[in-house]
């Protein structure tokens, strides 16, 4: 009789709290954004990670305050997981001079460097070597800080994206290489882009240890994390995670999605990973059914908080921009 | 006075710098122990070890991305692309990473690092041989500093290495062999006819000197009263020698050496124009939309009342660099090029 799988311990209750409360936050915040683009004039577009809040959530549990990351184009989950402030991220959104580079980066360019959030980015795959560069400067410093860096199925095809895994490898630098499989980079499905099945594969290929989880188990993901973080804390290298998950929305701002064949977001809504999440937790009586939309609503709240600070925030300035160029 | 070639006065910039601040790294292709292409880095790894001075894998971007990254966490890279024409392998790193990260960020970040990039014709043909500095100077947020001399190598890119911008450095390999006579570092082409190596150990006797050039600062290389050449590089000496030539003609040439591409010292070369009244532009890179292009741009636009003559540019031919030694030499401003047109603008009359 085969031996069923040891489900691994739980984290403690006040841990899982906190991982849907962000999960929910960065749900939250991404559809009140959307509303904002629909209903008022709002200056860009945005890149929305709805139906991917596992992955940056149970990254983020595996590490310390002190631990370092860079992100995407698709970066909003990211950086509130990483704790960048609501607040701040929603008046960038809005260009505003509050906002997380005083608005003048916007959603593609978020930087929060004393929460160690080295940037979200507007080139994929370009935020990966500044990662090495981070982990090498943090193995010159002596330190055992570890570094995350995200990047797609799409940013995996990168040439970029080789060389900095390649190096992270050869150097033997403190790197989390989390690659977000959701499945498209814009309208290109993965399988015409990509001549593998799976981007863990990979990782022999460039020397690290690779892994696969699925990206809407924000448990899975932690656990997946956990071992990387653990092993790039302590010497052991650079390694690989594909998470594998999907995101509702289209590429960017109203984008439909129409490339996608007939279901297939239907059954990837079935899996919802805070609809799972919350379930699991009622179950495992972590959590009540009201406790779990106190939270909700808790959350509501804080984003319709930012939402209003960020409304009466003062407009960047052409001085502000100017001033910026050079330090 | 010592006689440094630019090799070996960028070798002791490094030195120097490496000695007075721990975090000042080297990366690069063959940086450590080959000593780099040019032998500019020779000795580096053995004095400061393998932690600071690390060759890397052929991977320009993941070079200067690692570069960014590092100066980010508040190091101080100093990444060699070992022919400025691979700098392109590389490009959105340094033109879109290195140069917008502070802006992008609101100022949180500063990207303290430099790019050293070997330009210039040295006969290798297309992909060795270019001088690709338009395309920093065009790119704001990068400040690029372009050395005719040892002694302004040495003292630039000290500064360049405590500047808490990128600094796209360029040095001339074909300056790489000359010395700097003399305080004022006039180099002559004939030294850079030599194999370009480091030079012999530093004289002991020597302390290091701590001399910076500020960036931003222009020198005037020669005095003059009736023409202003402004050239950088190897053009700066082909200048001096022109120069020399047209001075046994009756002709009294003033020659600016910018030294800094970004910030550009606009006050001395308008100082000089103004003064002249006709102006020469000399660059190494090809013609159009060139660095020299832009000093010519701005002399027209805020020298105007002052010139008697429109502004002149030469530049390389607008081509890719072909390989036969001869053709090259063809393309590019030679001395009889520059003193020729120097006679054309004295010719004009307003």
């Amino acid at each position: 009789m085969a031996k069923k799988k040891a489900r691994p311990k739980l984290p403690k209750r006040a841990v899982l709290i906190r991982m849907l409360r962000q999960m929910v936050e960065i749900r939250i915040f991404e559809e009140a954004l959307y509303h904002a683009f629909m209903t008022e004039k709002m200056p860009g577009t945005m890149h929305q990670a709805i139906g991917m809040e596992a992955v940056p959530v149970g990254v983020v549990h595996a590490l310390r305050p002190d631990d370092l990351m860079t992100s995407t184009h698709r970066g909003h989950g990211h950086a509130i997981a990483k704790g960048v402030s609501l607040n701040a991220l929603m008046a960038e959104m809005y260009a505003k001079e509050t906002g997380t580079s005083g608005g003048m980066g916007g959603s593609l360019h978020i930087f929060d460097l004393q929460r160690g959030f080295l940037g979200t980015t507007g080139i994929v795959g370009a935020s990966t070597p500044i990662a090495v560069g981070a982990a090498l400067a943090v193995h010159l410093e002596g330190s055992d800080r570890v570094v995350v860096s995200f990047f797609g199925d799409g940013a995996s095809n990168q040439g970029v994206v080789h060389e900095a895994l390649n190096l992270a490898s050869v150097w033997k630098l403190p790197v989390v290489f989390v690659c977000e499989n959701n499945q498209y980079a814009v309208s290109m499905p993965i399988h015409k882009a990509t001549a593998i099945e799976h981007i863990a594969d990979r990782a022999p290929a460039y020397g690290m240890p690779g892994a696969i989880a699925d990206g809407n188990d924000v448990l899975a993901v932690y656990h997946e994390a956990r071992k990387a973080v653990d092993r790039a804390r302590r010497g052991g290298g650079p390694s690989l995670i594909e998470c594998k998950t999907y995101r509702y929305k289209g590429h960017s701002r109203f984008e439909p999605a129409n490339y996608r064949p007939e279901g297939e977001l239907e059954a990837w809504l079935k899996r919802d990973p805070i609809t799972q999440f919350r379930k699991r937790l009622e179950e495992e009586e972590i959590l009540t059914k009201d406790q779990a939309e106190a939270v909700e609503s808790e959350v509501e709240e804080a984003v319709q908080e930012a939402i209003a600070f960020a409304r009466r925030s003062p407009d960047a300035t052409v001085q502000q921009a100017a001033s910026f160029v050079f330090a | 006075m010592r006689n440094l070639s630019m090799a070996a006065a960028i070798n002791e910039a490094l030195r120097e710098e490496m000695r007075r601040d721990p975090h000042v790294i080297l990366i690069g292709e063959d940086v450590g122990a080959f000593g780099g292409a040019f032998q500019v880095t020779k000795g580096l790894l053995d004095e400061f070890g393998a932690e600071r001075v690390r060759d890397t894998p052929i991977s320009e971007a993941a070079i200067i991305g690692c570069a960014v990254g590092a100066a980010l966490m508040g190091w101080r890279p100093v990444a060699e692309i070992q022919y400025s024409d691979f700098v392109t392998c590389g490009f959105d790193q340094i033109a879109n990473q290195a140069a917008k990260i502070r802006l992008m960020s609101g100022g949180q970040a500063s990207v303290p690092m430099v790019l050293r990039l070997p330009i210039g014709a040295r006969h290798h043909g297309a992909h060795h041989d270019q001088s690709p500095e338009a395309y920093f100077m065009h790119t704001p947020g990068l400040k690029v500093v372009i050395p005719s001399t040892a002694t302004d190598a040495k003292g630039l890119l000290k500064a360049a290495i405590r500047d808490d911008n990128p600094v796209v450095f360029c040095e001339h390999k074909v300056l790489y062999g000359t010395r700097s006579v003399g305080g004022r570092g006039l180099a002559t082409e004939k030294a850079a006819e030599t194999r370009t190596q480091t030079e012999a150990p530093l004289e002991p006797r020597m302390p290091a000197e701590d001399t910076l050039i500020p960036l931003g600062v222009a020198d005037v290389k020669r005095r003059g009263d009736d023409v202003t050449i402004v050239a950088t590089a190897l053009m700066a000496s082909r200048a001096l020698e022109a120069a020399a030539r047209l001075e046994a003609q009756g002709v009294s040439v003033e020659v600016v050496d910018p030294r800094t591409l970004v910030p550009l010292d606009k006050d001395s070369i308008l100082k000089s124009v103004m003064k002249t009244n006709r102006a020469l532009v000399v660059t190494e890179e090809t013609r159009t939309a060139s660095c020299g292009a832009e000093i010519a741009a701005i002399i027209s636009e805020e020298a105007f009342d002052y010139l008697d003559a429109p502004v002149m540019r030469l530049g390389m031919m607008d081509a890719p660099i072909p390989f036969p030694p001869a053709v090259q030499q063809a393309m590019m401003p030679s001395v009889p090029d520059i003193v020729a047109a120097v006679h054309q603008l004295v010719a004009r009359i307003l």
